[in-house]
């Protein structure tokens, strides 16, 4: 089932092309990893996608009313604002609010679904404290955990593991795995290709404004592409353990 | 929420109570609602009736549009004369009192003040722009307090007798002395409608706790939000400062202050500093009568001179928490 289907979209900021006919489509069941230099347009594609950003071309997603988008697709930005002291169960409960009419007090449906997303990151212990005093990376967690309590088939995410320790990261992209193998759709944008390569489903390599590869890990991040986009070498190995993918050195 | 409320009514009981008649409260009530056509009643119903019942509208007024400030600006330094309303209305309110409009023309001055605000308003609007961020909505705002502060100097200046003078600046200071059910019926629909406006906003501001982008995502729209900010807060400023002048610190102090009591959820704390205001507002009024009831203090002085100490404790609260 597709849940997310792009159609040449472009966006030009200023004049100059930031985004150049982007078609994709993003089925349940999917971890997409959105992969790239930066500048590569990573964030404007999902921007654009949700229709944060005017721009030309399709997307299904922009194309609905505000409020059936909210309870279609929960948006991470990569900027973890937290503007106000609030609990972390406030901070959680916040991502019930498209599903919540003007002035309701949230249902017991609603607080079932922030008890499920606080124990999804482990937030239990947290649930009381003030969202504004954890550290860097509990904050990133508490804003995940609000992305999960939307409840919606898609999940869009910038960068969500930037600032996490290792066993964070991996337990992030292992939530995210999970999600999907349940029949959600989710779309990462991520610098750290040994996770893409082993937790993403499918890997979107993005360059200078276009999609230049799409498709299973192996099949996108080949020497030359690599070597073209990225300008590194790396190692890439099938082991027992699942692939290993190491960047090496830069060439230029 | 509860406790608050029952502050408010008792402070407007005692504001009612209080005055230089000299009449035991019981009795000023009594007058009030039984109307034996005395004097007594005469003063309750034409003086301290309105008084009282602006007290709350003002306060309210500055409480609420406070917080829809400091939510929608995510920042607990913004306050509502940040959008350039407080300074056109009291540009308004000066030109009418130097041009004569004030004394010739039956609630001239507040009607000036009115227009002033509607213009400083529609200025910060235009130059905003309908998609712009808030970052050039306090831009624009302190563009036009600027300007309209300078207007404001400019007619000081030019004050043809230091009496004129002398009124401008005392009416700038703010007051509700003398006010009657006149302005009540002036300023209440205005008020009534801006309250409405700033209440439909809770449900953004609490999204907007996870910045723009994210609110926007969770089918909050950012235009309309604005809009509705802006235009609540012109109402509500524009119609407070009509009649009781430039009332300053009240919008800044009291959500500053209510917000740990609401878990510092910005859609809660409208109402609870809305509450807040109106009683910080009536408890000011009445300090002015029982402290210096002969030299006739201004009630914007007195919440300047609170509010200001009050502030300076929280930053050193806030301070010490930081670190």
């Amino acid at each position: 089932m597709t849940v997310l289907s792009l159609d040449a979209l472009s966006v030009s900021l200023r004049g100059r092309p930031v985004l150049r006919d982007a078609t994709l489509s993003v089925g349940a069941g999917e971890l997409v990893g959105l992969i790239g230099p930066n500048g590569a347009g990573k964030t404007t594609l999902m921007r654009a996608a949700l229709g944060l950003l005017g721009a030309r071309g399709r997307s299904s997603l922009a194309a609905l009313p505000a409020r059936e988008r909210a309870r279609t697709a929960a948006w991470m930005p990569q900027s973890r604002e937290i503007a106000w002291p609030v609990t972390v169960e406030t901070l959680v409960m916040l991502g019930r609010l498209p599903h919540m009419a003007g002035g309701q007090r949230p249902a017991a449906a609603d607080h079932a679904s922030v008890d499920r997303a606080l124990a999804r990151m482990e937030l239990d212990p947290l649930r009381h404290r003030t969202a504004t005093r954890l550290s860097g990376g509990e904050q990133a967690r508490v804003l995940i955990a609000r992305a999960l309590a939307q409840e919606t088939p898609l999940i869009l995410a910038d960068e969500p593991i930037a600032g996490l320790d290792p066993a964070y990261q991996i337990a992030t992209m292992q939530t995210f795995a999970g999600l999907a193998a349940s029949g959600h759709a989710v779309v990462v944008s991520l610098h750290d290709l040994p996770l893409a390569a082993r937790h993403c489903t499918r890997l979107v390599m993005m360059d200078r404004g276009r999609i230049v590869a799409d498709g299973a890990p192996d099949a996108v991040l080949t020497p030359e592409r690599l070597a073209e986009v990225f300008h590194v070498r790396a190692l890439h190995r099938q082991t027992e353990e699942g692939p290993i993918f190491q960047p090496i050195e830069v060439i230029r | 929420m509860l406790a608050l409320g029952a502050l408010v009514a008792a402070l407007f009981l005692a504001a009612l109570a209080i005055g230089p008649a000299g009449a035991g409260p019981f009795q000023s009530l009594s007058a009030l609602v039984g109307g034996d056509g005395g004097p007594l009643t005469l003063i309750m119903r034409e003086i301290r009736l309105p008084r009282a019942l602006l007290g709350v509208m003002v306060g309210a007024s500055l409480g609420l549009s406070g917080a829809a400030m400091q939510g929608y600006l995510r920042n607990p330094l913004a306050e509502p004369g940040l959008i350039g309303v407080s300074a056109s209305a009291a540009l308004g309110a000066v030109l009418a009192i130097h041009t004569g409009i004030a004394a010739t023309v039956a609630l001239g001055l507040p009607a000036m003040a009115l227009a002033g605000a509607l213009v400083g308003t529609g200025l910060v609007v235009a130059l905003a722009g309908p998609r712009g961020t808030s970052l050039t909505l306090i831009l624009a705002g302190i563009a036009i307090s600027a300007l309209a502060g300078a207007l404001t100097s400019l007619v000081l200046n030019l004050s043809p007798n230091p009496y004129a003078a002398n009124e401008i600046v005392f009416w700038m200071m703010g007051s509700l002395a003398d006010r009657s059910m006149r302005h009540v019926w002036l300023a209440l629909p205005l008020m009534g409608a801006g309250w409405v406006l700033l209440a439909t906003l809770a449900r953004g501001l609490d999204a907007l706790t996870l910045g723009e982008d994210a609110a926007a995502a969770m089918g909050i729209r950012p235009a309309r939000l604005r809009l509705a900010l802006i235009g609540g807060t012109a109402c509500v400023v524009g119609a407070a400062t009509a009649v009781a002048g430039t009332i300053g610190f009240v919008g800044l102090v009291v959500p500053h202050l209510l917000r740990p009591a609401v878990g510092a959820r910005p859609g809660r704390l409208l109402w609870a500093s809305a509450l807040g205001g109106a009683a910080m507002v009536l408890a000011a009024d009445i300090a002015v009568r029982v402290i210096l009831p002969e030299r006739d203090l201004k009630l914007g002085v007195l919440t300047a001179l609170v509010g200001a100490p009050l502030f300076l404790h929280l930053i050193y609260r806030t301070r010490r928490e930081m670190a």
